[in-house]
């Protein structure tokens, strides 16, 4: 073990800030993060056995235990559940033998479940450790399994062209980009990523923060917080360096539009950063890329080499001495990594644990300086606003919302996949666009948003001041247990938080079982009273926008469709709890008697 | 000094003074738990919420401003610190009366100060291991209220390593403890780290808790007293 | 208790003597309190008895049809305050707060046992029913002897819960006293708020979970 692991440090320069990737390199080695490997990164990292648990427990993708020689994390989404789930779970099941949370008993197959991995326009999806399978039925996962067994790679399997792994027709074998309608900003027609570099790259900052605000352009993430705001105060920061990063997490189920402009649009992405480099004087990039979209990486990495090659990225980038490189900083699983200072403690080998506010990042954040966070698709607008103007730009959308938002589109609909739509458009619109016919609900946002009625909120528009959403849009026909959806957002809520804080560590579990009250009919009318009001309590006392927003899906949809919140009908003189369940309180006896006298006969 | 008004009353405070120190000094108590004065803020039991300029936010993670308006005793903020204490009630294996640090656990304390007589939220009962493994102190997490007190503040006082560490994520997380770095703890860092643990996680062996009921820490003087009148000597 | 055997005999349908007149009359015009205590030890029921001399001015106002003391199970008539005390642990305690919920005008927990469970509900952290019943019969080191029908079972024996409940996730609890026991004061406080129409106010002072 030691020779590999001492390699794995010394490639990593024995940084502890590079845990993460130390961890992948680990597991890669071992199949999983043996305790040897641990003690012996502590002593090469100059820290304790526990200090490294303390990050690697955090990643739902770090295992501290043996997982088979293959391990399939099955999507368990809200959609996948739509779309097949259940039957795709149980062939996984019974072709590999083992159960969910288990390994088999060969140890060749370990399965989990894992939440939305970004495919939610090809449901059911599975990874078969870091390769992706789209569109699952039993019948093909008969065929995946057994061509494991037969000793088959999932790379073999998943790309039978045998594609090098850094070609875009590699990545295209594997996923689907499912663009339906391209806009003026993406996909449209290339941007020609030379000539904005050039064009802006000579000239001062400030006309770059100047252009980026005049453009009234705003992040794409969910804050919608001004760009060209960002960059000056990050410029403004005292400090020897700055850093720009890229939020590829992309952790919000439902949404994939990042995963398609960085499979489409990568160069698109890369400018807008070296751009946002210049504007800031950052010198260093990352690229935060969830570990669900590891099938991205090596194409990323072929990407941002071509830009080197071409003088685009690097040392003395076009010869107008700025130095600018990007890194690809690899998650590990973990939602709350897409909140920005959380991002940035995982960037730095850390749980991802959101930072208290203030200092904000533009003031201190990557290593404790000056960094300017915005999400992919801030920065492929980016470099279209520099291309063609912030006029341009600032003429599209409406008077608030400038420009275009990438919507991922994904449930009952006919064509789910990814639209440009101009801020402006209404619900009903979208809903036309993509072929829902029988829309009831939309979630959009994500579980974070807000559940939206078809009838009552159709004629709203997309924009910041009405819906402003980040990208997400789930459709729900009249055939769909909408509750059920409310109570699987809950669980994804309860299984992502960090824990650090009170109400989102306790109050989460405590609005699961309410609604697992008003599932089995067993709700009071107070428990909508404490549904609202505890709600409320973990929306405001939480100590990052997770808990600001988990109980959203109950108290937007308890908005929009109070009959499904119904407390069942309890006659008034019933004395006893519908809550208390009295078969499960007094026949845990007889059982356990039964039990006993059978041990003891 | 700088001037503030909380609960609709003038007062005067420090320039740069952390919220629950300054409301403290004027006489105005904020419950807390995680805080602790003089060191930074972790921010974690989110017990001190109050409203800062209409804003819910957490009173030990602010930095006073002039012309701050705070909102302590308002009903509805006043109700939320009481729901975070019932739900860290709820939460953990909370039975004060088998419980050595009873008079002296800040929880419950804060418990009598917010008002708590019953927990809002179900009693949960989760199953919790404690660790005997360390020579001087042992972690019984039935009480662990995950404030990480213990994680941040006390540390290998050679090499500044972590004793105290997390493990897992959410509500699976737990406080560990480095065996082979608490055993080198000398006897006053296991008393300080015994005494910064808010309940009785943290237990130093071979001690006893001698002081009767009547004439324990929070009975001789109140939580709220000690955040408003300074604490008196032990 | 599923069934009840024909030799069954309960406490509250044992005779009882017949009040005189003016007894019953004085008794009518008073505030009705009954008291029971469930899964617990009776210390808060003790702790009652800390009120002291107080409980004659209370007498005044009120009178007490059931004590724990007597542990008489059911109640009379229809009373303003019951007073529970305990946990519940088996099914003669869920049956008997029912009763008491049904009539009472106003329930109240009584200590840390019917508040959470108390010292009782430690075994649902730790155990599944079956192991303290193990614990407690089979690998006793009381146990009377080698036999299948060691863990007790009859129609006319509580079956045990699979845990301990606080009483308020069987019935609507309207007020609570914390304490280990309470305090006979915080007993005491909670009682003439009540007689006295005041909102109940338990001051911080006074308030204890031990």
């Amino acid at each position: 073990m030691s020779s590999s692991i001492q390699s794995i440090l010394h490639r990593y320069g024995s940084d502890r800030t590079r845990l993460l990737d130390v961890l992948w390199d680990v597991q890669d080695e071992f199949g999983y993060i043996p305790d040897d490997a641990v003690r012996e990164l502590a002593s090469g990292l100059n820290t304790t056995a526990l200090d490294i648990r303390e990050t690697a427990s955090f990643y739902h993708f770090f295992r501290d235990r043996p997982s088979g020689r293959y391990t399939l994390y099955l999507s368990n989404t809200v959609i996948a559940k739509m779309k097949g789930f259940d039957a795709v779970s149980k062939a996984l099941q019974a072709e590999t033998g083992a159960c969910f949370g288990g390994v088999d008993s060969t140890g060749t197959f370990g399965l989990e479940q894992t939440s939305c991995i970004g495919l939610s326009d090809q449901e059911p999806a599975m990874l078969v450790d870091k390769v992706v399978f789209t569109r699952l039925t039993p019948e093909k996962v008969v065929d995946i399994i057994a061509r494991l067994r037969q000793g088959e790679t999932p790379e073999q399997i998943a790309n039978p062209g045998g594609l090098p792994p850094q070609a875009l027709d590699y990545v295209d074998a594997l996923v689907e980009s499912n663009i339906h309608q391209a806009g003026p900003v993406f996909f449209d027609r290339g941007t020609r990523v030379r000539e904005v570099l050039e064009r802006w790259l000579g000239r001062n900052p400030d006309e770059l923060i100047l252009a980026a605000t005049e453009s009234r352009l705003r992040g794409r993430g969910g804050a919608g917080f001004s760009v060209g705001l960002k960059w000056r105060l990050c410029r403004e920061s005292d400090a020897d360096t700055r850093y720009v990063i890229c939020n590829a997490d992309e952790g919000e189920p439902g949404t994939f539009k990042d995963r398609v402009l960085l499979t489409r649009s990568p160069l698109q992405v890369f400018a807008g950063m070296t751009i946002a480099a210049h504007a800031t004087a950052a010198r260093e990039g990352i690229v935060y890329l969830r570990a669900e979209y590891f099938y991205l990486k090596a194409y990323l990495e072929a990407q941002l080499q071509l830009l080197r090659d071409e003088g685009l990225l690097g040392r003395d980038i076009l010869g107008r001495g700025l130095d600018f490189d990007i890194r690809i900083q690899m998650g590990a699983g973990a939602y709350i990594c897409g909140d920005e200072s959380a991002l940035i403690e995982s960037c730095e080998g850390k749980r991802g644990t959101p930072r208290l506010k203030p200092p904000f990042p533009v003031y201190q954040g990557y290593l404790g300086k000056p960094t300017a966070v915005c999400n992919v698709e801030t920065f492929a607008t980016v470099t279209r606003v520099m291309e063609l103007g912030a006029s341009w730009f600032e003429g599209l959308g409406t008077k608030d919302s400038c420009g275009t938002r990438l919507l991922s589109i994904s449930g009952d609909c006919a064509r789910p996949g990814i639209y440009e739509i101009e801020w402006g458009v209404t619900l009903n619109h979208v809903l036309a666009l993509v072929g829902a016919r029988n829309a009831r609900a939309v979630q959009l946002s994500g579980p974070s948003g807000e559940c939206l009625s078809v009838e009552k909120d159709g004629h709203r528009k997309f924009c910041y001041s009405d819906l402003s959403c980040n990208g997400s849009m789930m459709i729900f026909d009249y055939s769909r247990d909408l509750l059920g959806v409310v109570r699987d957002f809950m669980q994804f809520f309860v299984d992502e938080s960090c824990g650090i804080c009170t109400p989102c560590r306790s109050g989460n579990e405590d609005l699961l079982r309410k609604i697992d009250l008003f599932m089995a009919g067993k709700a009071r009318p107070s428990d909508i009273d404490d549904l609202q009001s505890w709600g409320r309590i973990i929306q405001r006392t939480s100590r990052c926008g997770l808990g600001g927003t988990s109980p959203k899906p109950i108290l937007t949809t308890l908005g929009k469709f109070p009959e499904l919140f119904e407390a069942a009908d309890h006659p008034a003189h019933d004395t006893l709890l519908p809550s208390f369940d009295h078969v499960q309180a007094f026949s845990a006896y007889d059982r356990a008697h039964a039990a006993l006298d059978k041990e003891r006969s | 000094m700088i001037k503030l008004v909380i609960d609709g009353k003038p007062v005067e405070a420090e320039e740069g003074a952390n919220l629950v120190e300054a409301a403290g000094e004027n006489g105005v108590y904020i419950p807390t738990l995680c805080y602790l004065k003089g060191e930074p803020c972790i921010g974690t039991c989110r017990v001190c919420s109050v409203r800062v300029n209409g804003n819910v936010t957490a009173a030990c993670s602010v930095t006073v401003d002039d012309g701050m308006e705070v909102d302590v005793d308002e009903p509805e903020v006043a109700d939320m610190r009481r729901a975070l204490v019932e739900a860290l009630f709820a939460e953990g294996n909370h039975n004060c009366p088998s419980c050595e640090k009873s008079g002296r656990c800040e929880l419950q304390a804060v418990g009598y100060e917010t008002g708590m007589v019953v927990s809002r939220f179900p009693y949960r009962y989760p199953p919790r291991d404690r660790d005997v493994g360390a020579r001087h102190l042992w972690l019984e997490r039935d009480r662990c209220i995950f404030c990480q007190r213990c994680v941040e503040h006390i540390r290998d006082r050679t090499s500044g390593h972590k004793i105290f560490s997390i493990n897992g994520r959410g509500s699976r997380a737990r406080i560990e403890i480095d065996v082979e770095l608490a055993d080198q703890m000398p006897p006053e860092q296991v008393r300080e780290a015994m005494d910064i643990c808010p309940v009785g996680c943290i237990l130093e062996k071979r001690v006893g808790f001698d002081v009767p009921m009547g004439q324990r820490k929070f009975e001789v003087q109140t939580h709220r007293e000690r955040a408003t009148e300074g604490t008196s000597n032990e | 208790m599923s069934e009840r055997t024909p030799e069954a005999e309960y406490s509250h349908e044992l005779p009882r003597l017949a009040l005189d007149e003016n007894t019953r009359r004085q008794r009518g015009e008073k505030i009705k309190v009954s008291m029971i205590g469930l899964c617990g030890c009776w210390g808060c029921s003790l702790s009652l008895l800390d009120v002291d001399e107080r409980i004659l001015e209370l007498l005044d106002h009120i009178t007490i049809l059931r004590s724990s003391f007597t542990d008489i199970k059911r109640i009379p008539e229809r009373c303003t305050i019951g007073f529970i005390e305990g946990g519940v642990a088996n099914e003669e305690n869920f049956e008997t707060l029912q009763h008491y919920r049904e009539n009472c005008d106003v329930l109240i927990s009584v200590g840390a046992c019917a508040i959470w469970g108390g010292v009782p509900a430690m075994r649902n952290a730790r155990t599944e029913l079956e192991d303290c019943l193990r614990e407690a019969y089979a690998d006793s080191v009381t146990r009377p002897g080698e036999g299948p029908s060691l863990i007790p079972l009859h129609d006319e024996l509580p079956r045990i819960a699979d845990r301990v409940y606080p009483c308020h996730e069987v019935v609507k609890m309207d007020y609570f006293i914390p304490g280990c026991p309470p305090d006979g004061d915080a007993i005491f406080r909670v009682l003439n708020d009540l007689l006295n129409g005041r909102p109940i106010d338990l001051p911080t002072s006074i308030n204890r979970y031990d």
